[in-house]
C-alpha cells in the first residue's frame, strides 16, 4: 500500500506535522492486555460495586431501578442495530428509522402529544431545550419553575437557559401538601412569562394535581405549559396532553433501560401538532414518507432543515449524537407491555410504594410523606424527631446491606433531615418490610 | 449481489390483537394490595387516566419478530464498509459490550454511597487521567453525553473564562472556518456567542490573512478541527495558535478527527486549550444508530476550575465525588454522564494499550492514503486541494464533473454504493467542496476492502457514463428504493407519529 502511494514509510504521511509534535517517547498509558485480562480486570473492578442486585436499593431521584426484559436485551445488541450511524441513508438504514419511528409514536400516546423527537440526552437537557424552544417561539425571556425541582434538572437548566439570557424564577410551593402555590404563581407570571414548568409526579414523589389551574394560569399570560413526567406514571395517571400542555419532557430511561450508574438515560421532548412549536424542535425527528414511486410506506428523517448540519448557527439545537439505542430500547419494553402492562406497572409501582408509606409511616419516629398528596413511586422519609440525619440512617442501613434513600437535607434544608425513598415493581413485601424493620431500630435506638 | 431484507414490515401498531401482551410483571402481594386499598381512591380524581394509551397488544415472540426484521433492514460497521467521512465508523470489539452490559455496572445509581460505587469511580478516575494523556490537557471532564455536547461545554467554558476576567460582555465572538462541522457554530451560538466564520484557503487549510483580519478584542475563541474536514493537518497551527492567543482568546479542538493523531501529536502540546473528544468515533464504541456517545472535554490547567461538577477525585485510599468547585459553570445534564459508553473506551485502550491506539492512527492514515490515491484519476471524480499532499484520516471527493458530464450527482453515487453492499460515503460535507464524497476508512478495513470499494467507485462512474439511468434510481437492493424525504417534511403530509399518521390520514383522505 505505502509503495501505491509513493512513500517509503508511514512517517512520510506526518510529514506535514510539524516535527516537534510529533511524539518522540511512548506516552503513559498501560500495556495492551488480552481479552481475557480485559475482561477479568474490568469484572474485578466492577465486582467491588454494590448495586441493586446485591442489596435491595430505594433509590431513584431521576435514575430508577426497574427490571429490563430479556428481548430488550436481545434487540439493543443486534449488530445491525447497534453499530449503524445516524441514518443518513434511510434506504438502507429502515430498521433503525422504523424502530425510532414506533418509539416516538408510543411515547406520543403515552404523553397523548402528537410530536416526539427520537431523544434528547437526558431530562435534565431536555428541560433546558424546552426552555430555549418556549423562548423562541413566544420571545420572552422568563421560565417558571417549582421550588421542589430536581436540583441536577434545576441546575442544568440554569446553564441552557442563562445562555440564552433566559432567567428562571422558582415558585413556591404549600408547606402541608407540597402542591404548587397557586397564589405565588399568580404573584410571579406575567405576560414576560415564556413558560411555567412543572413536574409530575414531582421531585418529591407526589402527584400534582392542580394541573388545569397551573395550564389555565400560563396560558392566559400567553406563556407555554411545561410538563416533565416519569412515564411509568402514564399507564394510570393523566397524560400531560390530558391538561393542555404544549410540551413534554422526562427520562424514559425507565421504560427497558439500566441505571448504568446515571447514563446513558433517556431525554423525551415531545409537543403538540402545531407547526409553530414542530419547526423550533431540537433534534432528529423521524418521519413516515412513501417511495418516490409512492408503492411503499418508509422512514426518513424529517424536518432536517432545522439542524445544526444543515442550519448551522441558525439551528434550533446543536445536538446531533443522540441516545437512539436507547430508544430502541424503550420501544421493545413499550411493546412487550402494551396499555395493559403500563397499566399494571403503574399500579405495581403505586400499590408497592404506598405499602412502604402505610408500613413507615406506622414508625413512631419516622415521619412520611412530609406532604400531605398521593405519592407514585417516590416519597419523602424524615428523621427530625428521631434525631439522626439521613447521613446516619444511610450508613447504618448500609450496614444492614440496604441502599437507603436520597440525601435531600442539603438541597431543601426547610424539610429538615429528609430522604427520598423509591420503590418499583422490583421491590417485594419482603424487602420493603426489611426496610421498615431497620428504620425501626435505627430510629428507636436514640 | 447484495440483497438487504426486504420485509414489508407493518408499522407496530398494525401488528398484534388486543388483549396480547408480552411481559409479565411482578405481582402485587394481596397484604399489599389491602393495606394500600383502592388506588382510584388515593388517586385524585382528576388525575387518574381515564382511557388507557393506544399502544399496540403483541406477544413475546411477536415483539421479537417484529424488531428482528427490522434489524435486518439495518446496516452497521459489523455488515461491511462504512466510509462515513468525519464518523469513523470502526468496528467495535464484542468484549467491550459484554462488559458494558454488567449488572455490576447496569444495577448502580447514581446516588449511592460512594463506598458502594468504588469499581466504576476507579474506572473513571483513571480514564480521565488517559484521556489527558492523549490528548495533553490537564484535567478531564467524561459529563457531555456527545460530541455536540462537549462542544456546548466547551464554548461555556470560553464563556465563563472569559467572564471570569471581566470580559464576557465584550468577547462574544467565536471563529469557525467555513469547513467546520455544523455543529460548530451551532454550539458557540446556543453558548451564546456570535459566530464569524472566516473562509479556508486556496491550500483547504485556515486562511492566516483572513484569520488576522477577524481576530479582534471581541474574540473568545476559535474552534478548529485539526485535521480539518478535508483530512488535511492545518500546517500553520503554530501560527494560528499564536494569532488566537495573541488576541486574547481561546483555542478549541474539535475532535471529531482524533483518530489520526492518536498517540502521535497531541492537541494540547499544539496549543489548544479545550479538546473534546468523541469517544464513539475515536474509541470505537458502537454508535447505536445515533447514540448514546460520550463526549468527554479536556482542557488546561487554567481552565480546570470552570468544569462542571462533580470531579472525580482519588485521595490515595479512596474515590470521590468533588461538588467543591465554586468557579465550576455548573452542570449540562444529570449525573456524571454516559458511564456504559465510557466503559467500553476503557477497555479499548486497555486492550490496545499505548503501542496499539498508534497503529491504529497509522493504519487509519494509511488507509485513507491509499484510497486516495487509488481513486485519483476515476473518471468525473475529482480530488480537490492538491492530491499530491498526505491526508490523515479521511479524504474528500468531488462528483462535480460527473454531475456536470452525466447528470449523475454526489447524492446519486452514494445511493448507488449501497447497491454493492457498501455504505454511503458522507456527502455534501464539507461545504466548501461541490458534491463532496467525504471518506474515511479508519483502520478497520484491510486492503481487499478498500480494493472493492476502489472497484465500485470505478464501476459506478462507468455506469453514469454508459447508462445514467441505473445510477440515477439507485438503490435498488436495499430494504426499500428511493424515499420521498420532501413528503416527511411538508406540513400536510408529515407523520412524525403514528397518531399524526391517522390524523392527516383523516383531514387529507
Amino acid at each position: 500500500m505505502l509503495q501505491e502511494i509513493g512513500v517509503q514509510n508511514i512517517d512520510e504521511l506526518y510529514a506535514d506535522v510539524p516535527k516537534k509534535y510529533l511524539l518522540k517517547k511512548p506516552l503513559n498509558l498501560p500495556q495492551a492486555l488480552s481479552e481475557f485480562e480485559v475482561k477479568k480486570h474490568v469484572e474485578d473492578l466492577l465486582s467491588k460495586n454494590k448495586t441493586s442486585n446485591n442489596m435491595p436499593m430505594f433509590l431513584g431521584a431521576g435514575c430508577w431501578p426497574h427490571y429490563v426484559p430479556a428481548v430488550v436485551k436481545e434487540i439493543v445488541q443486534r449488530s445491525e442495530l447497534l453499530t449503524s450511524y445516524t441514518p443518513y441513508q434511510p434506504e438502507i438504514s429502515q430498521g433503525m428509522l422504523q424502530a425510532l419511528f414506533e418509539y416516538q409514536s408510543m411515547i406520543c400516546e403515552l404523553t397523548a402529544m402528537e410530536v416526539a423527537n427520537c431523544s434528547m440526552y437526558d431530562w435534565a437537557s431536555a428541560l433546558g431545550e424546552a426552555a430555549r424552544m418556549a423562548d423562541r417561539i413566544t420571545g420572552r425571556k422568563e421560565i417558571l419553575i417549582p421550588k421542589l425541582i430536581h436540583p441536577e434538572r434545576a441546575a442544568t437548566l440554569q446553564v441552557y437557559a442563562d445562555a440564552a439570557g433566559i432567567a428562571t424564577k422558582q415558585i413556591a410551593y404549600d408547606k402541608e401538601i407540597g402542591q404548587l402555590s397557586l397564589k405565588d404563581l399568580r404573584n410571579k407570571i406575567s405576560n414576560k412569562t415564556a413558560a411555567v414548568y412543572i413536574e409530575n409526579p414531582s421531585y418529591l414523589g407526589f402527584i400534582e394535581t392542580q394541573v388545569d389551574e397551573i395550564s389555565k394560569e400560563a396560558h392566559v399570560h400567553g406563556a407555554l405549559f411545561i410538563v416533565g413526567v416519569d412515564p411509568t406514571s402514564l399507564g394510570i395517571l393523566k397524560s400531560p396532553g390530558g391538561y393542555d400542555t404544549d410540551i413534554v419532557v422526562g427520562d424514559a430511561q425507565p421504560l427497558g433501560n439500566s441505571m448504568n450508574f446515571g447514563g446513558p438515560l433517556l431525554g423525551i421532548i415531545a409537543c403538540r401538532d402545531d407547526m409553530n412549536l414542530i419547526r423550533q424542535m431540537p433534534g432528529r425527528i423521524i418521519g413516515m414518507t412513501t417511495t418516490v414511486d409512492g408503492s411503499k410506506n418508509g422512514f426518513c428523517m424529517a424536518l432536517q432543515t432545522r439542524e445544526q448540519h444543515i442550519r448551522r448557527e441558525k439551528a434550533t439545537s446543536n445536538i446531533c449524537s443522540n441516545e437512539a439505542l436507547c430508544a430502541v430500547a424503550s420501544a421493545v419494553y413499550m411493546a412487550l407491555l402494551g396499555p395493559e402492562g403500563l397499566r399494571e406497572l403503574g399500579e405495581t409501582i403505586m400499590y408497592k410504594a404506598n405499602y412502604a408509606i402505610w408500613l413507615l409511616s406506622k414508625i413512631g419516629r419516622v415521619r412520611t410523606p412530609i406532604f400531605k398528596s398521593a405519592h407514585f413511586k417516590e416519597f419523602t422519609v424524615n428523621f427530625d424527631e428521631a434525631g439522626l440525619s439521613v447521613k446516619e440512617v444511610n450508613t447504618e442501613l448500609l450496614q444492614r446491606h440496604i441502599h437507603g434513600g436520597k440525601d435531600v437535607s442539603k438541597e431543601f434544608p426547610e424539610l429538615g433531615e429528609t430522604a427520598l425513598y423509591c420503590v418499583t415493581e422490583i421491590h417485594s413485601k419482603a424487602e420493603i418490610e426489611e426496610l421498615a424493620k431497620a428504620l425501626e431500630e435505627i430510629s428507636a435506638r436514640r | 449481489m447484495f440483497k438487504q431484507a426486504s420485509w414489508n414490515e407493518p408499522v407496530i401498531f398494525d401488528l398484534g390483537r388486543s388483549g396480547r401482551r408480552g411481559h409479565v410483571l411482578p405481582r402485587t402481594e394481596e397484604a399489599v394490595r389491602q393495606a394500600v386499598g383502592d388506588l382510584n381512591i388515593l388517586i385524585p380524581e382528576n388525575m387518574r387516566r381515564k382511557s388507557q394509551p393506544k399502544l399496540p397488544e403483541l406477544s413475546e415472540v411477536e415483539v421479537t419478530r417484529h424488531f428482528l426484521r427490522l434489524s435486518e433492514m439495518n446496516y452497521g460497521v459489523d455488515s461491511g464498509l462504512y466510509p462515513l467521512g468525519s464518523c469513523t465508523m470502526k468496528y467495535s470489539p464484542k468484549i467491550n459490550d459484554l462488559l458494558a452490559d454488567l449488572p455490576t455496572l447496569g444495577m448502580l445509581n447514581p446516588y449511592q454511597d460512594e463506598s458502594t460505587v468504588q469499581g466504576i469511580l476507579e474506572i473513571l478516575y483513571r480514564l480521565e487521567r488517559w484521556l489527558a494523556e492523549i490528548t495533553g490537557t490537564y484535567e478531564v471532564c467524561l459529563q457531555p453525553s456527545a460530541g455536540a455536547h462537549g462542544e456546548l461545554l466547551g464554548t461555556l467554558l470560553m464563556r465563563a473564562y472569559h467572564r471570569f476576567d471581566g470580559n464576557f460582555e465584550k468577547r462574544c465572538e467565536v471563529i469557525v472556518p467555513d469547513s467546520a462541522h455544523g455543529t460548530n457554530p451551532a454550539s458557540a451560538s446556543m453558548a451564546g456567542f456570535k459566530v464569524v466564520i472566516i473562509p479556508s484557503d486556496d491550500d483547504g487549510c485556515v486562511s492566516l490573512g483572513a484569520l488576522k483580519a477577524a481576530v479582534s478584542d471581541q474574540t473568545a475563541g476559535l474552534m478548529l478541527t485539526n485535521p480539518n474536514t478535508l483530512g488535511i493537518f492545518e500546517k500553520n497551527i503554530d501560527e494560528i495558535a499564536r494569532i488566537v492567543h495573541e488576541a486574547g482568546g481561546l483555542l478549541y479542538y474539535d475532535g471529531a478527527n482524533l483518530n489520526p493523531l492518536l498517540c502521535k501529536a497531541r492537541p494540547g502540546d499544539m496549543g489548544f486549550d479545550i479538546v473534546h473528544i468523541n469517544i464513539h468515533k475515536t474509541f470505537s464504541t458502537p454508535h447505536g444508530g445515533g447514540g448514546p456517545g460520550a463526549g468527554p472535554v479536556g482542557v488546561s490547567e487554567e481552565l480546570a476550575k470552570f468544569l462542571p461538577v462533580p470531579s472525580i477525585i482519588f485521595d490515595g485510599e479512596s474515590y470521590r465525588l468533588d461538588y467543591n468547585k465554586p468557579q465550576s459553570i455548573g452542570k449540562i445534564r444529570g449525573f456524571y454522564g454516559n458511564i456504559a459508553v465510557l466503559l467500553r473506551a476503557y477497555a479499548y485502550i486497555l486492550s490496545l494499550g499505548g503501542e496499539g491506539l498508534k497503529e491504529v492512527a497509522e493504519v487509519s492514515v494509511l488507509n485513507a492514503n491509499y484510497l486516495m490515491k487509488k481513486l485519483k484519476g476515476v473518471k468525473g471524480l475529482d480530488i480537490p486541494y492538491n492530491s499530491e499532499k498526505p491526508r490523515k484520516h479521511e479524504c474528500v471527493l468531488s462528483a462535480k464533473p460527473l454531475k456536470n458530464e452525466t447528470g449523475v450527482s454526489a447524492l446519486n453515487v452514494a445511493k448507488r454504493l449501497l447497491d454493492y453492499g457498501l455504505h454511503a460515503p458522507t456527502i455534501y460535507f464539507p461545504l466548501i467542496v461541490e458534491e463532496a464524497l467525504m471518506i474515511e476508512p479508519t483502520e478497520t478495513f484491510e486492503k481487499k476492502e478498500l480494493d472493492r470499494f476502489i472497484k465500485t467507485l470505478k464501476k459506478i462512474s462507468a455506469e453514469a457514463y454508459k447508462n445514467p439511468g441505473m445510477v440515477l434510481n439507485a438503490p435498488h437492493n436495499t430494504a426499500v428504493p428511493r424515499l420521498d424525504e420532501v413528503k416527511a417534511s411538508h406540513p400536510r403530509t408529515m407523520a412524525l407519529s403514528w397518531r399524526m399518521h391517522l390524523k392527516r390520514k383523516t383531514q387529507n383522505p
